[in-house]
């Protein structure tokens, strides 16, 4: 397996996607990882050199909304479904820059 | 006075014919929800298609659609017709979960616009239909709410993501429902159920309401069981929708004027690249017979060379685990779902969450999602498959500039058995070959019953159109189907 | 011998626009509200919400761009910044990296060298987070998204700033612009205005920068100019004593006058930006451009010129009064009604800055209109009420923004000029007081003022002291 993926990296990822592996997952995900990205690196394979990378399928541009309110208050819709909620507000474990 | 039909033949018609039945008076909406729901108390504890069941709304809802299509004010052909909706659709008031733990008790306060679009045409909503987890999967089996079988034979799976769509449409628990695509989770499915199943064109459905799994591939599209319910339903769920920033707007969504019986001159390609090796021989024989058909009743068919067809998947799976896990970073146990109990701290309540509320493939996808993204892999992945799929969307232009469809097979098998596919992820990945593309390039799909295999499991035949063409698709789908069914 | 050391400052300062919706919703900006009032699927992100792009947000950071000779980015896009807090509904936050509308301008600063020009290396379009609250009773913290998806430009500049007077100096002259503009009020107190303060320090004469530190919650300029010192020194402590500076963000605590840092090892600050897949890119014309061209106001260098040229007003009054957009136009508006600009700018140098000062107000907060002043001008004038009369009327102006002439109708306020009803009151006061009268005759000249006093109380204040000196003198 070309891509060797340690437990750094996994920890590294889970950090930026908020996951926590128990030890067997862990050794899992390291597997799959690894044989995906080797997978992927057929890509590689191909001269892609002068081409764009195309994010968008259609030349579709500009599309806007004009400044006018449209919405009213809709504080019971958006506090429907909150695990916990205060006041009005959405309750979460203490952070440490709120003001 | 309204009539009463038998409640089988009455679960056998298509959306359009029924409709038709009610606007003559033959059944009404409410016997029609009566009898489909009669059928999922019958058969859903065996094939699972149902996640929420609407029950006694959608009882009342037709009740309503009844009175209104009596007065005359609701006048389209879908009026009526009890639908099924994937559940990563929005549905006001209705529990929605994408088939997974971390919404497990999420009701949203808006409906997606597809699903808007069927409510003001008459359709009424039965309830929401199994799923891969947050459309991650080609089985259904990862679904947390339990897997579906296949109606045709319960052993197998009913594909995915679509799959308790396409089962439902199968089982008759439903007479149409919505599915949504990806890299082939509407006509995957359809394939192995035996039922049609579309993608439109990129932009052409609103994507507003539908929870975003690969948000530059994903599409809302119908699963029916005709050509002409498809056609029918296609036409009442697009829209241009201003909520939508990548929502096309087009003048040409009359989809049901090409339900016309006439292939002569239809060009008609089939890339060699398709019918190679691992493609199952009962089903590459099914496809051609199928191409043959089209031949015979005058379409010129030839076999030609696509191109990059092995360079697709590692471009889709790039492409959409990158964009999947930034989509999937709302669900912390903030706003609304699932939320770990007795987490030490802010970040702790969010990795357990999560770890708790996602299942493998998820956050196996979330995971690869994060890392092509991560700072000093972002050119060497992301941008990598970015530019390989516009390589892709090029060879499908210089194909679309010689032939009107280009025909091939919807999966190189028919359905699996149950329990067979997520121990190999990427063996699971490469059944999606010959749909995933046609997410790539953004163009338009279907998928049509042509036959079975020995084991009775059913075959699609796969149409693709150049962007905007849905209507030679449709036009060559139906004309197939109709030939198909005469025997000739 | 100490070694020397030049700081290197750059500054990423984020405005809040001025629109009347979110950038990619039509919620309400308005502030204050019930938390959640203002919020929607879209700015809250509830699953299948879908952004659309506010295309006065566009115009605005245009014009920005243009006033700061930037070079507009033709096609730009929308990228996601991808990082987990409880204030980003979305755990993105949706802002432009890759292709930021506007780059490569500059403003001029005027410093004790001369004037100076501080580079700007890009300006972007993002969306704001919403409000996090410390709970004062339980160990928790509560998220209010209105403030979610305000449309924020993000103005970054050039390290070309060398001191807290020089930052200080940027500072002013963006809010002017962006001021002048109408694009935001930028109230550094009130958070329309934000500066996060990039610092690194080295020997005067080096050629590489110092290693670089941001520093974060600088709510007023006073508390800029502190960080800067505190940081400049902590700097050079740590090199003086041989240790490497480590590029972080750090918050300031104005209270305590120190930083400290805001390093967490759950935070790897690796945003994975990528293009935003639910937005298309933003393809500017040369029609649009010359539209938002067009719109430009007159800048205040401009409007300094044209002052002194129009108006005989001194020179310090043309620079406070330029000095915000909103002042000018009241002046301006003023004037055209048919006062007289030296009465003008006296009315808003004196009555009008005094009570922005007692009541810690910014000149964009005046609230009276041209029109009310013009005719509390011309109430002086005709001397239909005397200057003390004036000066109570202006107050009640200030707060409510009255008509003057019916306040004084309905109050009764104006000066009575019944030349005989005067001299009858005069004459009043002349006989109830004789020993005043007695003291002026005997030469104290302080005597007439108490009398002219007394007068006034007499006519309840609605008499022209001018008139009622003049009356007491000839009768005595």
């Amino acid at each position: 397996m070309a891509n060797f993926i340690d437990d750094r990296t996994i920890e590294y990822v889970g950090i930026l996607a908020k996951l926590e592996l128990s030890d067997e997952e862990r050794e899992a995900a390291k597997k799959d990882m690894g044989r995906m990205l080797d997978y992927i690196d057929k890509l590689n394979e191909l001269d892609t050199s002068g081409v764009e990378p195309m994010s968008h399928v259609f030349p579709v541009q500009n599309v806007f909304r004009e400044d006018v309110v449209t919405n009213g208050d809709e504080s019971e819709k958006t506090l429907g479904n909150a695990p916990e909620e205060k006041d009005n507000m959405f309750v979460v474990p203490r952070t440490f820059e709120g003001n | 006075m309204r009539g009463k039909m038998d409640k089988s033949e009455l679960l056998h018609l298509s959306a359009v014919e029924l409709n038709r039945a009610i606007r003559e008076g033959k059944t009404t909406a409410v016997e029609a929800m009566e009898a489909v729901l009669e059928q999922i108390e019958k058969k859903d504890g065996q094939y699972n298609c149902y996640v929420t069941v609407a029950g006694d709304t959608a009882l009342a809802k037709a009740a309503e659609v009844q009175k209104k299509i009596e007065a005359g004010e609701l006048t389209g052909p879908l009026a009526g017709v009890p639908v099924a909706v994937k559940d990563n659709m929005c549905t006001e008031g209705l529990l929605t979960t994408c088939s997974s733990k971390i919404l497990e008790n999420f009701v949203p306060a808006f409906s997606a616009e597809a699903v808007l679009q069927l409510e003001r045409a008459g359709a009424v909503v039965i309830g929401k239909t199994n799923m891969d987890e947050f459309a991650m999967g080609s089985t259904t089996e990862t679904s947390a709410y339990g897997v579906t079988r296949n109606p045709r034979n319960p052993e197998h799976v009913p594909g995915g993501s679509s799959g308790g769509s396409a089962a439902a449409v199968a089982a008759e628990e439903c007479f149409f429902a919505l599915g949504s695509d990806t890299g082939g989770s509407i006509r995957q499915p359809a394939s192995y159920c035996g039922v049609v199943g579309m993608k439109p064109t990129y932009g052409t459905v609103s994507r507003y309401g539908l929870v975003a799994y690969g948000s530059s591939l994903d599409q809302i599209g119908p699963l029916t069981k005709t050509v002409e319910d498809c056609a029918a339903v296609l036409e009442t769920i697009a829209s241009h929708d201003k909520k939508d920033s990548t929502s096309v707007e087009r003048a040409d969504t009359d989809f049901t004027s090409a339900l016309v019986k006439d292939v002569k001159g239809m060009r008609i390609g089939i890339p060699r690249d398709y019918l190679g090796e691992g493609l199952d021989s009962e089903v590459r024989d099914a496809v051609l017979a199928a191409a043959e058909l089209l031949q015979a009743n005058g379409a010129v068919v030839e076999e030609f060379d696509l191109s990059l067809v092995e360079y697709a998947i590692p471009t889709y799976y790039t492409i959409a685990a990158a964009e999947a896990s930034s989509n999937l970073e709302r669900f912390d146990g903030i706003k609304y779902g699932y939320r770990a109990k007795d987490a030490a701290g802010l970040h702790q309540m969010y990795k357990k969450t999560r770890s708790q509320g996602f299942g493998p493939e998820v956050k196996r996808r979330i995971m690869l999602g994060s890392f092509v993204l991560s700072s000093g892999y972002y050119d060497a992945y992301y941008l990598k498959a970015l530019r390989v799929k516009a390589m892709i969307k090029k060879a499908f232009d210089d194909a679309f500039a010689k032939y009107d469809c280009i025909l091939g097979p919807v999966a190189p098998t028919t359905a699996p058995e149950l329990g067979r596919s997520l121990a190999d992820p990427i063996k699971m990945y490469l059944g999606d070959i010959y749909t995933i593309s046609v997410n790539l390039a953004g163009l338009p799909g279907i998928s049509v019953p042509c036959g079975a295999d020995s084991r009775g499991l059913p075959i699609g035949l796969q149409l693709i159109g150049d962007c905007f063409n849905e209507k030679k698709l449709i036009q060559t789908a139906y004309t197939y189907e109709q030939c198909a069914k005469e025997g000739n | 011998m100490a070694r020397e050391y030049e700081t290197v400052i750059g500054l990423e300062v984020h405005v809040e626009l001025a629109t009347q919706t979110k950038i990619f919703c039509g919620c309400s900006t308005a502030f204050g509200g019930r938390p959640n009032s203002h919020t929607c699927p879209v700015c809250t992100g509830m699953p299948g919400s879908l952004p659309v792009l506010n295309k006065k947000v566009l115009e605005h950071a245009v014009a920005v761009g243009l006033a700061t000779n930037c070079d507009i980015t033709r096609y730009c896009k929308f990228d996601r910044k991808n990082y987990f807090y409880p204030d980003n509904p979305q755990n993105y936050q949706i802002s432009q990296l890759y292709l930021p509308v506007c780059r490569n301008g500059y403003v001029e600063i005027e410093t004790e060298e001369g004037i100076k020009k501080v580079g700007i290396h890009e300006i972007h379009m993002e969306e704001d987070a919403g409000k996090l609250i410390h709970d004062e009773w339980e160990d928790c913290s509560l998220v209010d998204y209105n403030r979610s998806g305000v449309p924020l430009i993000e103005i970054v500049s050039e390290p070309d700033m060398r001191s807290a007077q020089e930052v200080i100096a940027y500072l002013e002259k963006l809010r002017l612009i962006i001021q002048y503009l109408g694009a935001s009020d930028c109230k550094l107190q009130e958070g329309s205005m934000r500066a996060d303060v990039n610092l690194s320090v080295r020997e005067v004469g080096a050629k590489e920068f110092g290693t670089r530190t941001e520093m974060k919650n600088l709510n007023s300029f006073r508390s800029i100019a502190r960080a800067i010192e505190g940081e400049k020194n902590r700097q050079i402590d740590l090199l003086e004593s041989g240790e490497a500076v480590i590029q972080e963000t750090r918050r300031w605590d104005d209270a305590k006058e120190t930083s400290y840092a805001m390093r967490s090892k759950e935070d790897a600050q690796d945003y994975r930006y990528f293009p935003d897949p639910d937005l298309v890119p933003v393809s500017i014309s040369e029609e649009f451009l010359e539209e938002i061209r067009s719109r430009q106001p007159e800048f205040r260098t401009e409007k300094m010129k044209r002052y002194r040229e129009e108006f005989d007003i001194p020179d310090y009054d043309i620079d406070i009064i330029t000095g915000s957009k909103h002042m000018a136009d009241i002046f301006e508006e003023t004037v055209a009604l048919g006062a007289q600009p030296k009465k003008v700018s006296n009315w808003l140098m004196v009555e009008t800055l005094r009570l922005l000062k007692e009541k810690e107000l910014d000149p964009e907060d005046i609230r009276f209109s041209p029109e009310h002043l013009a005719k509390l001008i011309a109430l002086t004038e005709s001397k239909a009420v005397n200057s003390t009369v004036a000066k109570e009327v202006f107050e009640v102006m200030f707060e409510e923004d009255i008509d003057p002439e019916s306040y004084v109708e309905e109050k009764g306020l104006k000066t009575v000029n019944d030349e005989g009803a005067l001299r009858r009151t005069v004459e009043e006061v002349i006989a109830a007081n004789p020993q005043s009268v007695e003291d002026y005759h005997n030469g104290k000249e302080k005597a007439i003022g108490f009398l002219v006093g007394q007068t006034m109380k007499a006519m309840k204040g609605k008499a022209d002291p001018a008139g009622v000196n003049r009356l007491l003198k000839e009768l005595l």
